[in-house]
């Protein structure tokens, strides 16, 4: 009778530490959410994450560069011989295969994030052994097409989330 | 003790121990740390004044990653805070109510102490780090204050630097040192960021200083009489850890509903409107905390008088373990004793509702009379009272209280 009640008091008891650990393990969580939440991009960085970009002064054979989330993007209105040349080369001589239909909305325009998939430095255009841009700090070169053809990047150089809102528009991110 | 360390011989944790001894240091001071076991709830605020100076120093930390320190930005970093940082304007209220409720938990700790007599022998050293910690907290809090450059942080700032401009001689330049030019500007707002960042880590240090001194003879207790063994004592773990844990629900429960649902009820709303040097409000007022020193302040009708009687209102508590005559510690076995601490206690709250109206008519008088009896309680009653009173029979022990001979 003793020991049935010791059990049962013990189980009880046992309950009750293992319900007040996970209500106190619930508690810290939920208040410590916030002190971590804090340091990810706030509102007024969230809201600056879009860009409208208009393309009309640009000409054929220039580019242009604009800030878009801290970091330079590329707009390049490429000539008949580069959309050319990006289409020619063989899909499996590339490090990182990727036609060139899939990397351009309007094969006139070529949009790329402006840093090199390898470390993050910021590539020169029009320079390096394939016409493209060609990175400084450790000698990436990229095509007409933005991608990776020499040097130790990984991945071509990405394309941000972007549409034509009209002709001579788009609005990136 | 000797067959435990044979038994975790092999654990990590005594591993550790055994090269530094951390876990039995923890061990001794908050697990076994041999506690009078007749403590009351009044005995929870010590933890409670512990807790909060955590949150403060947690939440700071934070909103200094997104605050400004310049006359120029400050404001609008304040507003950025409440607006686009991720929860920041719960980690702002917090840290606001914060500042609050931890001066309501250690203004009750002190009460605390005054009506059970904790800073009598041999604790005097014990309460003096303790009012260290006071002055130390109100600096902070006031270089707090002045931090979100709205309008009262600025005229607040004004005015209690202007404090100083009372010494003598070497007031006026005291005042520009403090501000680094000829009025409160960016050099003053940085240098207060600094030291506002710098401060609450100093109260950490004296913090651990009072927990040694605490530690060295123990809590005092309700019926203020020495443990006359260890039949006297409980430990610390779990009989008051548990009770701390309580009673830090039942705070949380109101903090959090203030936070929540008043979150700028103990503010003022003119600090919502940016610094104008060139315009000073009608009703300058200090945060609630210091209402009753303002009192003092302006209760006195000479600048550097008014200034002296200010600090001597904290000052004299230093004095208060030789100036406090009897050698009966708790207020329970001292009748008369009993009535001034509640007098006094009421009289510190004239004097804080007084702080918060303007200097005008019945007001000073009130101010005045309070003010009176504040010094009077500690300079002439408390001495008096050792001679006079006739305190009742002390229990022979704390596990044989009166009742039960």
């Amino acid at each position: 009778m003793t020991i049935n009640r010791k059990n049962k008091s013990k189980g009880r008891r046992n309950f009750i530490h293992q319900a007040s650990g996970a209500l106190g393990a619930i508690a810290v969580v939920s208040a410590g959410w916030p002190l971590v939440d804090q340091m990810n991009p706030s509102k007024d960085v969230e809201a600056l994450s879009k860009i409208e970009v208009d393309l009309t002064e640009l000409a054929e054979g220039k580019s242009k560069t604009v800030m878009w989330r801290g970091k330079p993007l590329f707009i390049k209105h490429r000539t008949n011989e580069e959309i050319v040349e990006a289409n020619n080369v063989k899909i499996e001589d590339l490090p990182d295969p990727q036609t060139d239909k899939e990397r351009v909305k309007n094969p006139k325009y070529l949009v790329l994030v402006g840093v090199c998939t390898h470390l993050g430095c910021v590539p020169a255009s029009d320079k390096g052994e394939y016409k493209g841009w060609f990175c400084p700090c450790h000698g990436s070169h990229y095509d007409t097409s933005g991608r990776i053809r020499k040097g130790p990047a990984p991945t071509n150089l990405e394309i941000p989330p972007y549409v034509f809102t009209d002709d001579n528009t788009i609005l990136v991110g | 003790m000797k067959k435990e360390n044979i038994k975790n011989s092999g654990s990590l944790l005594n591993w550790i121990d055994y090269r530094l001894p951390i876990i039995s240091m923890l061990k001794h001071s908050a697990v076994d740390y041999p506690t009078p076991k007749n403590l009351n709830y009044w005995w929870n605020f010590g933890s409670l004044a512990g807790f909060f100076l955590l949150v403060q120093i947690i939440t700071g930390i934070i909103l200094s990653m997104h605050y400004t320190a310049h006359v120029d930005h400050a404001f609008s970093s304040i507003e950025h805070i409440m607006r686009n940082v991720n929860h920041g304007w719960l980690i702002r209220y917090v840290h606001m109510n914060g500042a609050s409720f931890f001066f309501i938990v250690v203004y009750i700790h002190i009460f605390r102490g005054l009506y059970y007599g904790s800073y009598k022998a041999p604790r005097e050293l014990l309460w003096w780090l303790g009012i260290i910690i006071l002055l130390l907290m109100m600096a902070t809090a006031f270089m707090g204050y002045v931090l979100p450059w709205g309008q009262m942080s600025f005229w607040g700032a004004t005015v209690i630097t202007n404090l100083f401009s009372a010494i003598p001689l070497i007031g006026e330049s005291i005042v520009q040192w403090l501000w680094g030019g000829y009025s409160v500007d960016n050099p003053t707002l940085s240098r207060f960021y600094t030291l506002h960042f710098l401060l609450p880590f100093l109260i950490v240090g004296v913090v651990i200083l009072h927990i040694v001194a605490l530690h060295t003879h123990g809590s005092n207790n309700p019926l203020g009489i020495d443990r006359k063994g260890p039949q006297d004592s409980i430990p610390f773990h779990p009989y008051y850890t548990v009770k701390d844990f309580f009673g830090l629900g039942v705070a949380l429960t109101i903090f959090f509903s203030v936070v929540f649902f008043a979150p700028d009820y103990l503010g003022h709303p003119d600090n919502y409107v940016p610094a104008d040097p060139l315009k000073t409000p009608a009703h300058i007022v200090p945060e609630w905390y210091f209402l009753p020193f303002y009192a003092i302040l302006r209760a006195i009708p000479d600048k550097l008088g008014g200034v002296i009687a200010m600090f001597s209102a904290i000052f004299v508590l230093f004095l208060l373990p030789w100036l406090d005559t009897s050698k009966v510690r708790s207020a329970t076995f001292r009748p008369i004793y009993k009535i001034l601490f509640w007098i006094f206690a009421i009289d510190a709250i004239i004097l804080g509702w007084i702080g918060s109206k303007p200097a005008e008519g019945t007001y000073i008088i009130i101010g005045r009379l309070a003010t009176s009896y504040y010094f009077l309680h500690f300079l002439i009653l408390m001495p008096l009272l050792g001679y006079f009173e006739k305190t009742k029979p002390l229990p022979s022990s704390i596990s044989k209280p009166v009742l039960a001979e």
